[in-house]
């Protein structure tokens, strides 16, 4: 592990290894909701990835922005989402943080500066952009965080909005979390040339971090958002990790385009929480029991969430043509 | 009253509106010092400066992504998109993007901004410089049209868009920039899905979108030369549509043809008649007729250019036929 911090920081630390369980068991659960056919439609999981969120997430405030993908339960936990709200989004209930009316691939949550997974890949790139153009343009210190992966660096849309973030000086970081898989093809497929060149064409300073570390991603994010804020940006950030699952839960016989071998070494040599949980028993920032308990905590707190989600109601049906248009309460009326 | 240009029109109200409100700004190609290839935007970044009125390199779809994140977050960005045929190129940035924001996220998030275009043919500019796309953006739940006629129309209706919480689209006729009409020195707006009627009549509607209203109107004066009362309506905005007073005009002419410069075929003239045809079928004493541009690419050379749009004297000739009961087996 990255020796930067120390462990004075005790709380810090609890916190992130909370937020990796947290993210780790949500999908766990989201996985079986999908396995026994209590969830609509597909999802992303991001198990594997944690530390990336979580390392990134940890150094933003409230107020920050990110935009998520369709990958994207792991940014919306890191950046504050409560369980209960994100099951019922899963699950299309009323409670859910769109009313159920963006599900998985659209969840979002304002309310803590998450504007929204996306279901185009590289879709958000402008909306970062955006983002971190309108805390210039009315002098607020926000910085965003553009979460994509590495099949998005293929993506057009991506070399004009650096473009102008590195024109303009925004107060954007691109993070863009390399799993080595764009959708069902290896990465080195894909890409031609190196994915931290491609951003330092626009003169944007590029780091490439282990992302299965975090406290080496949260070191290196600290860092870029205190001089985001104060105008040195854009920066770039590519994350090396690794998603344990297929492209989507309903891709499961992937041996044509990745070994279980392959698969087996990540998750036992590179995991990034049991990387982390050593770390902090070795530090004695906790000891065992206290990692056991909460996990448990965790683990009581999403079965609750699911469980209550499951109960929920849908949606009214007088709900379908509403918040179409802001000033119109039913489109079709 | 004063008379004034549609593009002294628009640079007027995005003067007004961006003094009234600091977070809106202009952004896209040449707006700031050149005020864009028709000049419309002349003087702007004088008085606002290039933090508010910002050139953009040659990328839709990144900057009018920009201006959703940008939307999304607090201003309210006035897009200009330099031709109306460039929009093939921002459509997942619009359609899929801003459109959705607001619905998908249970209406917690919205993208409150304003795409500026232009359509129209007969420029010699030919097919890729001259097309009216206004149709498939109306096909998209979430974004408002608004389809300016003249200077006056211009002026209330950008005020509008600009103070609107959606994603509206602005079409400009950029044959019309010069255009004159009068418009008053205080402020006004215009609201969205109130339809204009410009002219009374009560044998035949002639509903009109943009440059057409005054197509329609030249020929309402033909027709009152032969005896025949045209009324003239202008949707103003075809998303939200007025349908009522559309409807209300049907049933009162009993004839109705719709002009749009947009292709014909599933376009705006199919939608209007098809409405006109579910509320107001039992007072129709013929079938309502589509009058849109050929279903061609817009050709270069002026003599076949010229064919392919509606012009007083095609809607002069189908309201004869209508009037004369010739169209009811035809069409």
């Amino acid at each position: 592990m990255s020796p930067a911090k120390t462990a004075s920081n005790t709380e810090d630390y609890l916190r992130m290894y909370r937020q990796m369980v947290r993210i780790r068991t949500f999908e766990d659960n989201a996985n079986q909701l999908y396995l026994s056919a209590k969830m609509p439609g597909l999802t992303h999981m991001y198990s594997g990835e944690e530390a990336v969120a979580v390392g990134i997430c940890e150094a933003l405030k409230i107020t920050d922005k990110i935009t998520s993908t369709h990958r994207g339960h792991g940014h919306c936990v890191a950046k504050g989402a409560a369980f209960k709200e994100m099951f019922c989004e899963l699950l299309g209930k009323e409670e859910g943080y769109c009313r159920g009316k963006g599900g998985s691939m659209h969840i979002a949550d304002q309310s803590n500066g998450n504007l929204g997974a996306n279901a185009i890949v590289g879709g958000s790139m402008g909306i970062a952009t955006g983002s971190a153009f309108t805390a210039k343009l009315l002098g607020k210190d926000d910085v965003t965080v553009c979460f994509f992966g590495d099949g998005a660096t293929a993506q057009g849309l991506m070399y004009e909005v650096m473009n102008m973030a590195a024109l303009w000086k925004l107060p954007v970081i691109y993070a863009c979390e390399n799993n080595g898989y764009s959708e069902y093809t290896r990465t080195d497929e894909i890409a031609a040339g190196s994915i931290t060149a491609r951003a330092e064409a626009f003169g944007i300073e590029a780091h490439q971090v282990d992302g299965q570390d975090v406290l080496a991603v949260n070191e290196l994010t600290e860092q870029l958002v205190a001089r985001a804020r104060k105008g040195e940006g854009p920066f770039f950030m590519e994350l090396m990790t690794y998603r344990y699952h297929g492209h989507h839960v309903g891709d499961i016989n992937r041996e044509y385009y990745r070994s279980k071998e392959e698969e087996k070494d990540w998750k036992e040599n590179r995991d990034p929480i049991t990387r982390f949980r050593s770390w902090l028993v070795e530090q004695g920032i906790a000891t065992e029991d206290e990692i056991e308990a909460l996990n448990d905590a965790v683990r009581k707190d999403a079965e609750a969430a699911v469980t209550y989600a499951l109960e929920a109601g849908y949606p009214d049906e007088s709900e379908v043509d509403m918040h179409v248009f802001t000033d119109v309460k039913h489109a079709l009326a | 009253m004063r008379e004034i240009t549609l593009s002294q029109a628009v640079n007027e109200a995005l003067a007004e509106e961006m003094r009234r409100d600091e977070t809106v700004f202009i952004i896209g190609e040449d707006v700031a010092e050149a005020g864009t290839p028709f000049k419309v935007l002349s003087g702007l970044v004088e008085e606002f400066g290039t933090s508010r009125v910002v050139d953009t390199p040659i990328a839709e779809p990144g900057f009018m992504g920009l201006a959703v994140g940008a939307a999304m977050t607090g201003t309210r960005p006035v897009v200009d998109l330099m031709f109306g045929d460039f929009i093939y190129l921002i459509m997942d940035q619009l359609c899929n993007q801003a459109a959705k924001t607001h619905y998908m996220s249970g209406g917690k998030m919205s993208a409150p901004l304003v795409l500026r275009t232009n359509l129209g043919a007969t420029r010699r500019s030919a097919a890729q410089h001259s097309q009216s796309l206004h149709a498939l953006v109306a096909h998209i739940p979430g974004l408002k049209v608004a389809m300016p006629s003249s200077a006056y129309e211009a002026k209330g209706l950008m005020k509008t868009a600009i103070r609107d919480n959606n994603p509206v689209v602005i079409f400009e006729d950029k044959l019309m920039y010069n255009d004159k009409a009068p418009v008053p020195e205080e402020e006004y707006l215009i609201p969205f899905g109130e339809a204009n009627i410009l002219r009374e009549g009560t044998d035949i509607t002639l509903i009109g979108t943009s440059s057409m209203v005054q197509v329609c109107e030249a020929a309402a004066e033909i027709l009152a030369k032969e005896g025949i009362s045209a009324e003239v309506i202008d949707p103003r905005t075809i998303v939200p549509l007025d349908e009522d007073t559309l409807i209300n005009s049907a049933k009162k002419t009993s004839r109705v043809i719709v002009v749009d410069e947009g292709h014909q075929s599933y376009g705006v003239t199919g939608e209007i008649a098809g409405r006109i045809n579910e509320k107001a079928f039992y007072h129709l004493d013929a079938p309502v007729l589509r009058m849109g541009a050929m279903d061609v690419p817009v050709p270069f050379t002026p003599a076949l250019e010229d064919l392919t749009v509606p012009t007083p004297e095609a809607v002069v000739e189908k309201a004869r036929k209508l009037m004369s009961g010739e169209m009811i087996h035809a069409a």
